[in-house]
């Protein structure tokens, strides 16, 4: 890329905003589905007019509420890094994400001001049904807001409904409801919400488990956990509906990111599967060295989850990079061949206007015009810069998917055992719900890497390069915020734990809201 | 009415336990986000370092073309 960067400094403001966000994604699923699990079991309440239903919802209600309370203002943490270590890019998509997170910042106040008030000052002060409604605005609102943050994310992994406007290099908005409505930002929103719906059916189950074992609030763990594991199934099977959906659009989007998923290098026909592997570090894109130091592959599997037709053609890393004419694969070679008319088109274009030549202008233009949709492709010097981190992606989506399998397994046992009345007496069962509560936070993050490391080079993708996107500051300082970040968030994590161990030891009996 | 929800408030925050706790939190860390971290570590640079927007879209255009100037500076 362009020879002025500093790896250094764009590899520390890349590995701020990872923590960031990863620590930002330890509050946000539990939120999103505990808010849900909370309106499921009040409404059992509201309809049995069982008290026992009511302290259930108060005690998870109170964890949900330690949990918002200590993720909360977490995600605003993203926005300043925006302005200060990727300014360029703050510049150029200030329009695009202006809207949604404008709705979602109006949104989330008047939710917070009006619905989680009734939730938490309300009982016994409005009527059953008010409160219940408030409960259940506040599961709907806050995954409505994250909606809108998904939306700006899913539009970096597929830039749509924008047109970019060399006089002030901003991506603009053409049109808002092509943004919302992108596939890639729909499924991104549907199998991140549901992965939380998961994750907080695991913590539920985790704590009604730790209650077994330690052979307190017996019946309340057991419905805790019959509606939970209900739920986490529902969800666990919804999971991997979308995230089946989201890899079929990812071929169509990202290709190059769904190779690095898979460690496929040469697309073949039909293509197989690598259901475990070990993948080879020193293989580099266009050698002759083995993808696969080991794998197990399923022949044929990968075409068919791909395009959802056996005996396809799925492109692979070295395709991608140098092309591959007789699938109409275009190589990244090409595409750094029509980035950089982009870019000196940009280049002339803004020589002209200076000059004042307003033909020379609009000829500079209509030459963009062609190929801006290979822009940030003429920043890289090489097509190998287009390959993300293989292994790191390989690995982590075989984590998220092997866990979340396992997951589907788990809710099954934990309903059957339900059913047939026997969780106190398989233990190993319950120390295995707890387990897997953090199984799920490792199944969440793993999901993100693969999102974003697999979509590297890119801050936009195929527009904007994150070496371009970041500003010009220096290392040190980069580096020295992140670790200010890293201590703010752990102490955050460690109070967190804390407060919620506190509550969870003190029970359903030591409601305090 | 206006009267009524005032109360109901009053009173949600006066009957606190755990929510005291929480709220404290939540102050200490905007406090810590925006009067510290914001301020001394997190300048808007283009804000800081350019006066208007015409500014900044020159210089984020000029980042967008700098490979190219630099390779004619090279040549």
């Amino acid at each position: 890329m362009i020879e002025s960067i500093d790896p250094g400094q764009v590899n520390w403001a890349r590995a701020q905003f990872a923590m960031t966000a990863m620590y930002h994604w330890i509050f946000v699923p539990l939120t999103l589905g505990l808010s849900f699990l909370c309106a499921f079991f009040e409404t059992i309440y509201v309809r049995t007019g069982t008290p026992e239903w009511k302290r259930l919802t108060r005690f998870w209600m109170s964890l949900f509420a330690v949990n918002f309370a200590i993720g909360v203002a977490t995600g605003i943490i993203l926005e300043f890094e925006f302005g200060t270590n990727w300014s360029n890019y703050s510049w150029m998509v200030g329009d695009i994400f202006g809207a949604p997170l404008a709705i979602e910042g109006i949104l989330a106040f008047f939710l917070e001001a009006t619905f989680f008030a009734v939730m938490f000052f309300g009982w016994d002060r409005v009527s059953k049904r008010m409160h219940l409604f408030s409960t259940w605005m506040v599961a709907l609102g806050s995954n409505l807001s994250a909606l809108w943050i998904l939306v700006a994310n899913g539009w970096m992994q597929s830039p749509i409904g924008m047109r970019f406007n060399p006089e002030t290099a901003r991506f603009e908005m053409q049109d808002l409801w092509a943004v919302v409505s992108s596939k890639v930002a729909i499924s991104h929103f549907a199998h991140a919400t549901s992965s939380g719906f998961l994750l907080a059916s695991l913590f539920v189950i985790g704590v009604s488990s730790w209650f077994l074992l330690k052979g307190r609030h017996q019946l309340f763990a057991k419905r805790s956990i019959a509606v939970a594991a209900t739920f986490g199934l529902l969800s666990a099977l919804f999971v991997a509906f979308t995230g089946d959906e989201h890899a079929y659009i990812t071929v169509q989007t990202q290709p190059m990111k769904l190779a690095a998923m898979e460690g496929l290098y040469e697309g073949q026909v039909p293509t197989g599967l690598i259901a475990i592997g070990v993948v080879n570090p020193a293989k580099k894109t266009g050698d002759d060295q083995p993808p696969f130091i080991a794998k197990v592959e399923i022949p044929g599997l990968l075409s068919l989850l791909a395009h959802r037709k056996f005996g396809t053609f799925v492109a692979g890393i070295d395709d991608l990079v140098w092309g591959n004419p007789e699938h109409g694969v275009v190589g990244v070679d090409e595409k750094i061949r029509r980035g950089t008319l982009a870019v000196t088109a940009l280049a002339d274009f803004k020589q002209a206007r200076k000059a004042g030549d307003d033909i020379s202008a609009q000829i500079a233009l209509d030459e963009f015009r062609q190929h801006e949709e290979y822009l940030g492709y003429g920043h890289l010097q090489t097509p190998e810069e287009a390959v993300p981190p293989v292994g790191l992606t390989f690995y982590s989506f075989r984590t998220m998917v092997g866990l979340g399998t396992f997951f589907i397994l788990l809710f099954l046992l934990f309903l059957y055992q339900s059913a047939r009345r026997g969780l106190e007496k398989n233990r190993w069962l319950l120390k295995l719900g707890m387990l897997s509560v953090l199984l799920g936070y490792v199944a969440g993050q793993a999901g993100w890497i693969v999102t974003e490391v697999g979509r590297q080079p890119w801050a936009i993708q195929g527009l904007l390069p994150v070496g371009v996107a970041r500003s010009n500051l220096d290392t040190g300082t980069v580096a020295l915020t992140f670790f200010i970040f890293l201590a703010l968030f752990t102490t955050l994590l460690i109070a967190e734990v804390k407060i919620m161990a506190r509550q969870i030891a003190l029970g359903p009996e030591g409601d305090a809201t | 009415m206006p009267g009524k929800i005032v109360t109901f408030y009053l009173d949600g925050f006066r009957n606190m336990r755990l929510g005291r706790t929480l709220w404290k939190i939540i102050l200490l860390k905007l406090v810590i986000l925006f009067a510290v971290v914001k301020w001394l570590f997190f300048p808007d640079v283009l804000k800081v370092n350019y006066d208007s927007d015409a500014a900044r879209a020159e210089h984020v255009l000029q980042r967008l073309t700098q490979r190219l100037e630099m390779e004619a500076e090279c040549d």
